[in-house]
């Protein structure tokens, strides 16, 4: 098998299955997940992690720098300026300046507000940070963070925790044809089948929280994942192009002219 | 549009109506569906729907563990005053309740007391407390304790009178995160008949309060009518469809829903229609159903292995170790009148033991400093890029 790491920012991960924090029932679970998943990227929720009291804390006490690279994530975050305060507050916390933007001002689907996304994206690259943005799958909001600078684009699946697959795949699709910057497909993936099959389509990536935090045994569907992960990669690698959506024609018009 | 329209479009006997027409079938069907319309809810709090309790359960459970994971939030209250102008007759604050106790109003120096206490049993989120007394409690006292609270915890909601738009912005340019106000009760007849006197008895501006407070920017809306008041089934519809109006009306706020049932009252007014263990369940039940993102608040008015039971049933915040007491927390409170009993008397270890026992994570912070409107450079520039 050749080597076939993820390359973010100038960095190499050897898994391609990054893992969300939140909700998890304890920190026990959250640890076996985890180890199972082989995720070196994690990301933690701002609003919940709790730097006064790391030992204590249920998902930074679980964390190990050596092994996983904190991306915290401005999750709730309604404007640029909250996203870039808890940025900056992360990175003061002692974090490397990796920083997941999550604008969901709205609470039900948590959806990223573009607008916000894009303004505290540009800000956030000129104070040197490296900048993933969660995004509805938009092409045109993808080309734009690629040119501001983002590390990678990060464009969901279906709504957070909806656990529905890639509702949004034929824009993906357009995205991962489109970008020079790594894709991340980020939320909403709730089966293995899932992972894999964003991974078949070219994506360099992906995030799951909810599918692991809500399993019955977070171990195995753990590993699932991460096996997913790989399975669609490799397929990818090994030639499953993408489908075309127009078939090649024969030549209809000009074929007469082959006998003349 | 306001939501004194929807309740309108909704009166007494159009949802009686839909309660006595329900049939199991009915409950079948809305427990299958993933989007609930108001018949649905008015279906799953009718008396038919009380043998189906365990698949709403199972159902409830699943809803809440997706949106909230299984985390249980905790958050405690901070009385700061129990002096009250008006006369609800359900109400141990109120000014001619009977009730034994001193009226108090804290001091800055007793609010510090208040917040260090709760602070070292690990609380990063309060809810600050009055009785109805703008004069005794103004603007300015409560943007003061709102200030004072903010240096000791993460997260600071209000459950005051009800105040106008200017007030609520004001108090959230100082961090307020969120507000709550029940209407006690949607019934407009009940609702005049037992508040007496005060500001309070104006209905419409109660009602409307909740909405001010989201448009003014408060994050986090929680609402509720005290159960007792009237028919449990009529306000717990009323209160969900407030609720579904809210999250439309104010978007980028989190709603959350609060089941308070009147355990006690003060002896002049007893209690006619409680819902029993069993009604609330199916309370919070159809509610969640209806709303499956919305918080649900419990409070210590309800017993221990009452509320333990509920954490598995669509709850997602409690409140732990608390005192209706001003000074409670201190012993500045012993001899303050509380507000209501409390029935779940553990400390907050013990109910953070028992929300692990459950199969759940406390969670203390669930807010950042970082989330506050503030007049910075940072700002500016953002401004300048959009």
């Amino acid at each position: 098998m050749k080597n076939d790491p993820l390359v973010i920012a100038g960095r190499t991960f050897g898994s391609r299955l990054m893992v969300g924090t939140g909700k998890f029932p304890s920190a026990e679970a959250l640890r076996d997940a985890l180890v199972a998943s082989k995720a070196e990227i994690v990301t933690v929720a701002l609003r919940r992690a709790d730097f006064s009291m790391p030992d204590t804390d249920s998902v930074l006490s679980v964390l190990d720098p050596s092994k996983h690279l904190i991306l915290p994530n401005t999750s709730g975050a309604r404007t640029a300026a909250e996203a870039v305060r808890l940025a900056k507050m992360a990175r003061a916390a002692g974090l490397e300046p990796w920083v997941k933007l999550e604008l969901t001002p709205e609470p039900k689907y948590l959806l990223p507000d573009p607008i916000e996304t894009l303004a505290a994206a540009e800000m956030l690259v000129k104070e040197g940070f490296v900048v993933l943005p969660y995004i509805q799958a938009d092409p045109l909001l993808a080309k734009r963070l690629e040119e501001i600078g983002t590390a990678t684009v990060m464009p969901l699946g279906a709504p957070i925790g909806s656990n529905r697959g890639l509702k949004t795949r034929e824009m993906i699709r357009i995205i991962i044809e489109q970008s020079t910057v790594p894709v991340v497909v980020d939320a909403g993936l709730g089966a293995p089948s899932h992972a894999a099959e964003a991974m078949e389509m070219g994506a360099d990536a992906i995030l799951v929280n909810t599918a692991l935090a809500d399993a019955g045994d977070h171990a195995s569907m753990a590993k699932a994942f991460a096996m997913a992960a790989e399975a669609g990669r490799l397929a990818y690698l090994a030639g499953l192009g993408p489908v075309r959506e127009s078939a090649e024609a024969s030549s209809p018009l000009t074929g007469f002219l082959s006998g003349v | 549009m306001d939501f004194s329209e929807v309740l309108n479009a909704w009166p007494e006997a159009r949802v009686r109506e839909l309660f006595s027409h329900a049939e199991s079938h009915d409950v079948q069907r809305a427990l299958k569906r993933d989007d609930l319309s108001p018949q649905d809810l008015a279906i799953l709090l009718s008396p038919h729907a009380t043998s189906s309790l365990e698949e709403m359960a199972r159902v409830s459970n699943r809803l809440t563990r997706r949106h909230f994971g299984r985390t249980i939030s905790l958050y405690a209250p901070i009385y700061l005053s129990n002096v009250c102008t008006s006369d609800c007759l359900y109400c141990g604050f109120a000014i001619r309740s009977g009730m034994a106790g001193e009226r108090r109003t804290l001091t800055e120096s007793e609010i510090r007391a208040e917040c260090k206490a709760l602070r070292a049993h690990g609380f990063q989120s309060v809810l600050l407390l009055t009785g109805d007394a703008p004069r005794v409690a103004p603007l300015e006292y409560l943007a003061r304790a709102l200030v004072i609270a903010r240096e000791y915890f993460v997260s600071v909601a209000i459950e005051v009178y009800a105040l106008g738009s200017e007030d609520y912005r004001e108090l959230v340019d100082l961090g307020l995160e969120g507000v709550t106000l029940y209407m006690e009760t949607y019934h407009r007849e009940t609702y005049s008949k037992i508040h007496l006197k005060g500001r309070k008895k104006d209905f419409d501006y109660r009602l409307g309060a909740i909405e001010r407070a989201g448009s003014a920017g408060v994050r986090r809306l929680s609402i509720g009518a005290l159960l007792g008041l009237h028919d449990w089934r009529m306000d717990g519809f009323w209160t969900a469809m407030h609720a579904k109006y809210l999250q439309k009306k104010c978007w980028q706020s989190a709603v959350s829903v609060s089941f308070p049932r009147l355990l006690h009252t003060p002896d002049r007014y007893p209690v006619e229609s409680l819902p029993s263990d069993r009604e609330l369940v199916q309370l919070i039940l159809a509610t969640r159903l209806f709303l499956p993102e919305v918080g649900f608040n419990l409070s210590t008015r309800e017993r221990a292995d009452f509320r333990d039971r509920l954490l598995q049933l669509g709850v997602t915040h409690v409140s732990a170790g608390s005192s209706t007491r001003p000074g409670g927390y201190t012993s500045h409170g012993d001899k303050a009148l509380p507000q209501f009993e409390i029935e779940d008397r553990r400390s907050p270890a013990e109910v953070v033991e028992a929300i692990r026992r459950a199969g759940y994570d406390p969670v203390w912070k669930d807010f950042d400093h970082s989330f506050h409107r503030a007049q910075s450079m940072d700002d500016d520039r953002v401004a300048a890029i959009r």
